[in-house]
């Protein structure tokens, strides 16, 4: 019989691999884009884009501290308000609620998911915006107006507001990812703590989250990732204002949205040179993150799996 | 000393309590976006979905009516685009790194996959504006498309390749055994049990990028008429929905609800299809 030729075979492994290296590609090609697109404002303008705040087009000046500083603080303010509720929504969905509530549940969460960001941002300009203007804004402010991070006037599209909706984007990821990591820990570990006569929340507490502290960690990384380079929901309720104010009322401006906004108006090279180097800095900001959020979470699955194999 | 124990025991079981209903608290407030978004949309937005929203072009400012049918076929033109670039390219890298390659490379490439569909959906549109509008001199359909498969590809290859790695190592080595070529089995054999679950992959990341707007700002550009050649600026649902939420006009924010509303309909119809085919997967083999 004659032997089957191994053309086949051959040519199909190539290809396929030729398809996975694209993710090699990709990588590359990203980060070489962004770099040739802003040699001439790396040039020019040096490590001062980083720490200088004049954004100022006509006179070709340009910092990108505001917009560094607007991604900080709205990713702060969703970690702030996404990390608890996310960490405990996934606490109760693998630990304390009853088993028929939570594959619904789950599917709900995948839905939230699955909502564009426009969409969100459509929502947040119309109704979450008169919203907190009207009640919880008023509010924090007649109790905590003493704080200089809740003086000042409300004016509606604030720095608070992109923080909310980024936490919004943010909670269904953080949410299944601690999930998964609380689903990895080994049941040994709880029947270890019930052994002793711990109830439900002290099994939870002790045997459970403590054991998948860094997991957990990863998973907000992984969330703050995300909120880094969230752009269409915050640009729309941000206000879009290159500036650094000390009230979350004030609006802001982020990285992500300036380039939204300024990429298709960027009349002069130099303009668009900035704005490319603007994608330059959140790519290497986002990569870095997500690096760090891999490894966390890499390092826990391979752990928990070795121990259950123990 | 027994009072005090049996006092400690139902502090502590109150405490559990306490702890198990402020979890469900934010349970509820976590999906609790999810009611109300929808809600407004239908509120807002049902009264404009009509016939006219399929079948006409946006009305001119201060004009009332109109649709958004160039920005539905808009859609689905870089949809298809898109797919064009993304799915083979998703489905075939997966297959590789179920199948072929060592270890090591498979962990490296899979890690690539995985910080790619971390980065912001933003950072692709400037690039694909660095790499084809800026040198072919214009937003064209073709920029857009390509824009939305590039994000495609690492979410299509990692879901190809988790189904892939589920069909059992017997159908495999059944195949092997009657004499059939590897490449064969993986085409023939594997690809087709998995097939189920790399659809599902293929959907959701269509859904999800159908949705996007950011990769489309400067590719894809938008169009407030019909496209009639893809080296020319194309409408996109998402993008209309934007440009007219940020508007002035009443008239428009209304419309822009009415996009919104057609755009979930359109996702969650997507996702609900997905959630009905794994269901069936968990059924059989794969």
């Amino acid at each position: 019989m004659a032997r089957p030729s191994r053309f086949g075979d051959k040519a199909f492994e190539w290809l396929t691999l030729a398809m996975a290296l694209t993710v090699v590609v990709l990588v590359v090609l990203i980060g070489w884009q962004l770099w040739r697109g802003s040699t001439l404002a790396i040039q020019k303008f040096g490590f001062h884009f980083l720490t200088t705040s004049t954004w100022d087009p006509v006179a070709e000046q340009f910092g990108a501290l505001p917009f560094i500083y607007g991604t900080l603080v709205s990713s702060l303010i969703a970690l702030l308000i996404a990390v608890p509720l996310g960490i405990a929504t996934a606490a109760y969905l693998t630990e304390l609620a009853p088993l028929w509530i939570r594959q619904p549940l789950v599917s709900l969460i995948e839905m939230l998911a699955a909502i564009p960001s426009v969409i969100l941002g459509l929502w947040g300009i119309f109704v979450m915006i008169p919203w907190l203007r009207d009640y919880p804004f008023p509010f924090l402010k007649r109790f905590f107006g003493w704080i200089p991070l809740f003086s000042g006037p409300i004016y509606g599209p604030c720095m608070f507001a992109g923080g909310i909706i980024i936490a919004i984007m943010i909670l269904p990821i953080i949410t299944s990812v601690s999930r998964e990591i609380l689903r990895s820990v080994p049941d040994l570990q709880r029947e270890a703590a019930y052994a002793l006569g711990a109830t439900r929340w002290e099994a939870t507490r002790i045997a459970v989250l403590s054991y998948a502290k860094k997991g957990l960690f990863g998973a907000v990384i992984l969330g703050l990732g995300r909120a880094l380079g969230e752009t269409m929901a915050v640009t729309m309720v941000i206000g879009n204002t290159p500036q650094i104010a000390a009230s979350l009322f004030k609006p802001g401006y982020t990285l992500a949205s300036v380039i939204a906004n300024e990429f298709t108006e960027a009349t002069t090279d130099m303009y668009l040179q900035a704005l490319f180097e603007v994608g330059l800095v959140l790519f290497g900001t986002t990569i870095l993150v997500n690096l760090l959020a891999q490894l966390l979470l890499r390092t826990i699955a391979v752990k928990s799996a070795t121990r259950a194999v123990q | 000393m027994q009072f005090e124990r049996a006092h400690n025991h139902t502090w502590r079981k109150i405490k559990s309590g306490l702890a198990c209903g402020i979890a469900f608290v934010s349970a509820v407030l976590v999906i609790s976006p999810l009611g109300l978004v929808f809600f407004y949309l239908l509120v807002n937005g049902a009264g404009s979905v009509n016939w006219d929203f399929f079948t006409k072009l946006p009305a001119p400012v201060g004009a009332v009516g109109g649709g958004m049918a160039n920005a539905i076929v808009g859609t689905l033109e870089l949809l298809a685009f898109a797919g064009v670039i993304g799915i083979p390219t998703g489905v075939l890298g997966g297959v590789y790194l179920a199948e072929y390659g060592s270890a090591r490379i498979n962990s490296f490439l899979r890690f690539l996959a995985d910080v790619l569909n971390g980065i912001p959906s933003i950072t692709w549109g400037v690039v694909v504006y660095g790499l084809v509008v800026l040198r072919f001199k214009g937003f064209s359909a073709y920029a857009g498309g390509l824009a939305l498969g590039l994000i495609m590809i690492p979410l299509i290859l990692r879901t190809t390749e988790e189904v892939i790695l589920l069909v059992p190592n017997g159908y495999r080595e059944a195949a092997l055994a009657l004499g059939v070529s590897r490449w064969k089995t993986i085409v023939h054999i594997v690809m087709k049990t998995a097939s189920k679950g790399i659809i599902t992959g293929i959907l959701l990341a269509l859904a999800r990028v159908g949705g996007e707007t950011a990769p489309l700002l400067f590719t894809a550009f938008g169009n407030r008429f019909w496209n009639h050649s893809l080296s020319q600026p194309i409408a996109a649902l998402p993008l209309q929905i934007f440009t007219y939420a940020i508007s002035p006009y009443d008239d428009w924010h209304r419309q822009a609800w009415a996009g919104a509303l057609v755009l979930v309909t359109g996702v969650f119809c997507v996702n609900v299809t997905v959630r009905i085919l794994t269901r069936g997967r968990t059924a059989s083999v794969v």
